[in-house]
């Protein structure tokens, strides 16, 4: 008796994916590269407008500190001046103003934070912290003109007073109102959660075997964190900093609300004069020929650029201490 | 009879250490007192400054007699770290307290009720509401919403399950995106959308500036969200013969739910209040405008920009009004996010 078997044909198996996953995987990378796709836009689109300007200025629309534009009586462009160099010292000191106030006080409130405070209060920080840096910038820039300038001109006051001698703070002429110290302020407060939250992280990664040891050889807290957290995070922290100052510089509306915003070139952060780009362009929009317009499309091209660069490198630096744990 | 070992705890301060530090802390304040007294300075915050500086000097002075320099300097960071975080806490409660306590009075039932087309801004508080910036913030953020949540999710969606070529430098970009400066993207929507095809403002030309700037918040935290989903339920989908795209569907980004939801809720609270882009993209009527494709729109930041810049005691209390409802939405929003964090993988 011989009953007829049927073998079962020998498979195919593939690794080739389905058509659904074929088109699932193009829209999901189509998605993933859009970022690339906007900030490239935004690239093109900037220089484009901004290129007739640019040519006709050179070098100048950064180096110069005018900004004038003359009409004749038909309202056609007799003679136009572009140069935000004054506008770029004003960014470059604003933030530089806020950095410098906002990193101590940021690092000692990470110190306080993972290795000070209780748990319960670390955890009530934290989240004020983070709230703290949701906030949007109007809030800021309202109160920072309404409540804090009076007593962040008095600060200026007491700094021109007792340090006036450093040739950095002497105010000449007297006229200290709305000076970019004061709007170095509010930005600091505006990027302390950052750098802190920034810091915090990068603290909290210091290597527990490192810190036992330390205190098992007697160490005391600071000599601790001297020995074995800021060696580990100093970089990080760095990092954090220039995250904080590309928000400075782009910062529009809190500097705009509180700066008295003059074409002058002010090294000066006491002297109540300056402005930066974000704000040059809020001002200038309102009434702006469209000539004009393409003067403040190539400013926002400089300002892009320039916060660009700053937060590409420092994304590389916490990238870089956060892999590496020392 | 036998002695028990008491179990004893050496490190715990005793009563007579805690009476210690309790005078210096209360010398310290009669000092800062005296102090500010004496010399010409003035203000709320010189006590608190001196406070520190005194609390610090005697604390260190007395650690260093009883044990010494490294024992007096750990006690004068001590105090150093602890008027950081003081520092970073006083503007935040002062914001919130003055917010609250000069948006208070303009906070009237009208406010909800009208917009402020027929207000003038030296009108009485009983006349003119944010009835036409609520709506139109509610606008912009729904437009903006629909157009970067699913670029955003996608994108994180590309990082954690595809994880093909681009993933490093896709990464990158989206972090140098969440740099991007308000005011550039909406410069950007202003040279390629709004000058060449519309030639109009409206609320979706805003939206469409907000949604660059919220791309980046939703795909970063939807991101971390994923990675934390762990990689057996991604194994057993593929074991039960889930395609690729069946088990994300499925299985991936239904876990994850909870944790996508607080990327986005962070993300509205990150455009809720933008001001720069909306000063050039909407127009910023005081009348509400149903139509989201066309005609100046008004919104929260707007409104407060304006009454701001009004300058009259009547429209600086309705920038404070505004204010103090714009805080509350970023406050609710933050609240939610954090409820629904806490759970960031449903079981």
């Amino acid at each position: 008796m011989s009953a007829t078997t049927l073998a079962p044909s020998p498979r195919e198996i593939s690794t080739e994916p389905r058509l659904s996953d074929k088109v699932f995987r193009g829209i999901v990378t189509a998605g993933g590269l859009s970022s690339l796709v906007i900030l490239g836009l935004i690239t093109v689109f900037l220089a484009y407008r901004g290129f007739e300007v640019l040519r006709q200025e050179g070098i100048g629309f950064i180096t110069k500190a005018e900004w004038a534009i003359t009409l004749d009586d038909s309202n056609n462009i007799v003679q136009s001046h572009f140069g935000i160099a004054a506008m770029l010292v004003g960014t470059i000191l604003c933030s530089l103003v806020a950095v410098v106030i906002a990193l101590p006080v940021s690092v000692f409130s990470a110190l306080f934070l993972n290795f000070y405070a209780p748990e319960w209060l670390k955890k009530i920080l934290v989240t004020v912290i983070d709230l703290m840096a949701a906030f949007p910038s109007i809030l800021f820039g309202v109160w920072g003109f309404l409540v804090l300038m009076p007593s962040a001109e008095y600060w200026a006051k007491l700094i021109n007073k007792y340090l006036g001698w450093i040739p950095l703070f002497e105010v000449k002429p007297y006229f200290v109102t709305r000076s970019p110290f004061i709007a170095g302020v509010v930005l600091a407060i505006m990027i302390i959660p950052i750098i802190t939250s920034v810091s915090r992280e990068i603290f909290a990664q210091a290597p527990l075997d490192r810190i036992q040891a330390a205190f098992a050889l007697g160490a005391t807290r600071w000599a601790m964190i001297k020995a074995v957290v800021i060696p580990h995070g100093r970089s990080g922290v760095i990092g954090g900093a220039m995250l904080g100052l590309g928000r400075a510089m782009g910062e529009t509306v809190a500097v705009y609300t509180v700066l008295n915003i003059v074409f002058q070139i002010n090294w000066h952060p006491l002297l109540g004069a300056g402005g930066n780009v974000a704000s040059l362009i809020i001002a200038k929009f309102g009434e702006a020929s469209p000539y004009e317009i393409k003067a403040l499309m190539a400013a926002g091209l400089v300002l892009f650029l320039l916060t660009l660069i700053v937060n590409a490198l420092a994304n590389l630096i916490v990238k870089t201490t956060g892999k590496s744990g020392r | 009879m036998t002695t028990t070992a008491v179990p004893r705890k050496p490190w715990e301060k005793s009563p007579k250490d805690r009476a210690r530090d309790f005078s210096f802390f209360i010398f310290a304040i009669a000092f800062s007192y005296a102090f500010v007294g004496v010399t010409q300075m003035k203000g709320k915050l010189a006590y608190a400054f001196v406070f520190f500086v005194a609390y610090g000097v005697i604390v260190s002075v007395f650690s260093f007699i009883t044990r010494g320099a490294p024992a007096a300097k750990d006690a004068f960071v001590k105090t150093l770290v602890a008027l950081g975080a003081v520092i970073t806490l006083l503007p935040i409660a002062s914001i919130i307290f003055t917010v609250i306590r000069r948006g208070l009075p303009g906070l009237k039932l009208n406010l909800f009720m009208q917009d402020m087309s027929l207000a003038a801004p030296t009108d009485p508080l009983t006349n003119g509401g944010v009835l036409h910036a609520i709506t139109g913030t509610l606008t912009l953020v729904a437009l903006a919403l629909v157009m970067s949540v699913p670029i955003g999710i996608l994108t994180a969606l590309y990082l954690t399950e595809i994880k093909g070529r681009f993933s490093g430098p896709i990464r990158f970009l989206v972090q140098a995106m969440s740099g991007v400066p308000s005011i550039v993207a909406g410069l950007f929507i202003l040279s390629a959308v709004l000058y060449p095809i519309t030639k109009s403002y409206s609320a979706l030309m805003g939206a469409l500036a907000l949604t660059i700037l919220m791309i980046p918040t939703v795909a970063r935290t939807s991101e971390e969200v994923l990675q934390l989903i762990p990689n057996d339920l991604r194994e057993a989908g593929t074991a039960l013969g889930g395609t690729q795209w069946r088990t994300v569907a499925m299985i991936v980004v239904p876990a994850a739910r909870s944790g996508l939801l607080t990327a986005v809720i962070l993300g509205i609270a990150r455009i809720a209040g933008e001001t720069a882009p909306l000063l050039l993209l909407t127009g910023g009527g005081d009348k509400v405008n149903p139509n989201p494709f066309n005609g100046s729109v008004g919104s929260l930041p707007y409104y407060i920009w304006k009454s701001f810049n009004a300058g009259s005691p009547e429209s600086l209390t309705r920038a404070w009004a505004g204010l103090l409802v714009l805080m509350l939405l970023v406050l609710l929003l933050f609240v939610l996010a954090r409820a629904l964090s806490t759970r960031k993988v449903s079981k």
